[in-house]
């Protein structure tokens, strides 16, 4: 890959980054002036934490609230589906099963 | 210049399709070996597959056999389906196309329908083809825009993309047509604010909240596990996304299935039924979403994908917009625009924004957009149920815009 950043920040009021190239673990992140080791590979389009996030806080992308944290994060931690959740309607993943009652 | 097939209405296509449409699933058979037959990339099916009446599937079937990129119309009737076979045809007739009306069980059953059915393409095609050409303004284009198979790049690249050429299109006396309320959740008030008067606002707020209360009923939002694997988390996320292919021109209107805007500017498409959840999902998939896009005038469709969706669809040519440089490549042959560059650095959003642009023109005069080349001409209609849109939904009317 080219030496052109993984990441990139979409607005400056936001707490995650974008993945743009695909990480993997141990691959040093730059974050907030320095840097942190992956923790795990990250596949283009997921997001990964610009700061510290704990329950109940808001995660900012584009600038405006995307959902709420439901557990603890890192900077440089994969923020999806096991640590956040939406302010509107849950999402599902496949093997949700069809029937939603 | 554009040169569009001028009709009776003064409406200007860019396309000049026959199509032939089934009335019942039971006919759905017989319209398809019919149009198989035919081998045309100008011979499309459409159809609704019910039994039981319903007002929205009889007024987009007529919005569509009606749209200015139709030149001529074959229906193919079982003969007991509750749909009004002679009001439609009366209606397209009407509208000074050629129409010819099958019904299997007048003809004979489904050999000697396909036959004749055959004969009968042949005969609207051939009068299809007297229709007038005339130039056609970048003005007099309406150009809609879906997002399908969306991930975490889609509203990075591509989306903000398409809300570049929109801009451009809406600046140029256009009309530029976006939809999907349920994957605008979260968005609506940032949305409200770029209304054209605070009422259209209120209508707008009203409506994002109808689509998120009919999708808790159902149970699910508009959101596929793709998306989840793409990197999109939430609802809201996939909205704000989603939201950026709307660009940033001011807000003219809110437009139900069937209803041509009047003038042109930005419009919002309300895709979520009235009144209480009666016939389930919105929409099943992305193409019933192209279809009630089509029924408000869409001459092509700028349809966005990081995933990789391949449709396309019947009567209006459909556009892929790539946003995911991996899927770009892995699915190179089923797009248009490689807009995944953005994010190597080797484009820029307005740069793509211009391609977008071009490609529109392009298409409109003619140009086969990829995923017409390789025959993807989609259709799907079910049961939904609307009001119509409210005084406050379309202020450029009540203010005597274009007549």
């Amino acid at each position: 890959m080219t030496g052109r950043s993984r990441l990139i920040l979409l607005h400056e009021d936001d707490n995650v980054f974008v993945v743009v190239s695909p990480i993997e673990a141990g691959d040093a992140l730059m974050i907030g002036g320095g840097t942190v080791p992956a923790r795990e590979g990250i596949t283009v389009g997921h997001k990964i934490a610009r700061r510290a996030l704990g329950p109940g806080d808001k995660v900012i992308k584009y600038g405006a609230p995307i959902g709420s944290m439901t557990a603890d994060a890192e900077p440089g931690d994969w923020i999806h589906m096991h640590n956040m959740k939406s302010d509107y309607i849950a999402a599902h993943s496949r093997g949700a099963g069809g029937d939603a009652l | 210049m554009i040169s569009g097939y001028l009709r009776k209405d003064g409406r200007k296509g860019i396309r000049n399709v026959t199509i032939v449409a089934y009335l019942v699933e039971c006919a759905h058979h017989v319209a398809r070996r019919i149009v198989d037959k035919a081998d045309s990339p100008d011979v499309h099916l459409i159809g609704f597959p019910g039994c039981y009446p319903n007002a929205y599937a009889n007024r987009v079937m007529e919005a569509i056999a009606t749209h200015p990129n139709v030149g001529g119309v074959v229906l193919v009737s079982l003969g007991c389906e509750s749909f009004d076979r002679n009001a439609l045809a009366e209606t397209v007739r009407a509208s000074g196309r050629p129409v010819e009306l099958l019904v299997i069980q007048e003809v004979g059953g489904t050999a000697a329908t396909i036959a004749n059915g055959l004969a009968a393409v042949d005969r609207v095609r051939a009068a299809a083809t007297d229709v007038p050409r005339a130039e056609m303004a970048l003005s007099e284009l309406v150009i809609a825009t879906i997002c399908g198979g969306s991930d975490g790049t889609s509203g990075i690249t591509a989306n903000p993309a398409v809300g570049r050429a929109f801009d451009r299109f809406v600046s140029a006396g256009a009309t530029c047509i976006f939809e999907e309320t349920g994957e605008l959740v979260g968005c609506e008030t940032i949305m409200a604010d770029r209304a054209i008067t605070p009422e259209l606002g209120a209508e707008i707020e009203a409506c994002v909240r109808k689509a998120e209360r009919y999708y808790t009923v159902m149970g699910f939002g508009s959101f596929a596990p793709g998306n989840a694997e793409g990197g999109l988390t939430t609802q809201e996320e996939k909205s704000m996304g989603a939201y950026s292919k709307s660009g940033s021109s001011p807000i003219s209107g809110i437009i139900k299935p069937g209803d041509v805007p009047p003038a042109g500017g930005l419009y919002l498409l309300d895709v979520v039924p009235d009144g209480e959840p009666r016939f389930g999902f919105p929409n099943i998939s992305d193409n019933a979403e192209i279809v009630e896009l089509i029924a408000c005038g869409a001459h092509l469709t700028l349809f966005t994908t990081g995933r990789g969706s391949v449709v396309g669809s019947a009567v209006s040519p459909v556009i892929k917009i790539c946003a995911n440089p991996e899927t770009a490549r892995r699915m190179a042959a089923d797009m248009d625009i490689d807009a995944g560059r953005i994010l190597e650095d080797k484009a820029t959003l307005g740069q793509v924004g211009d391609e977008i642009f071009d490609r529109v023109v392009a298409v409109a005069s003619g140009e086969r957009s990829v995923s017409e080349e390789l025959g993807h001409h989609e259709f799907i209609l079910t049961y939904k149920a609307f009001e119509p849109i409210g005084p406050a939904c379309l202020p450029v009317r009540n203010t005597g815009a274009r007549a």
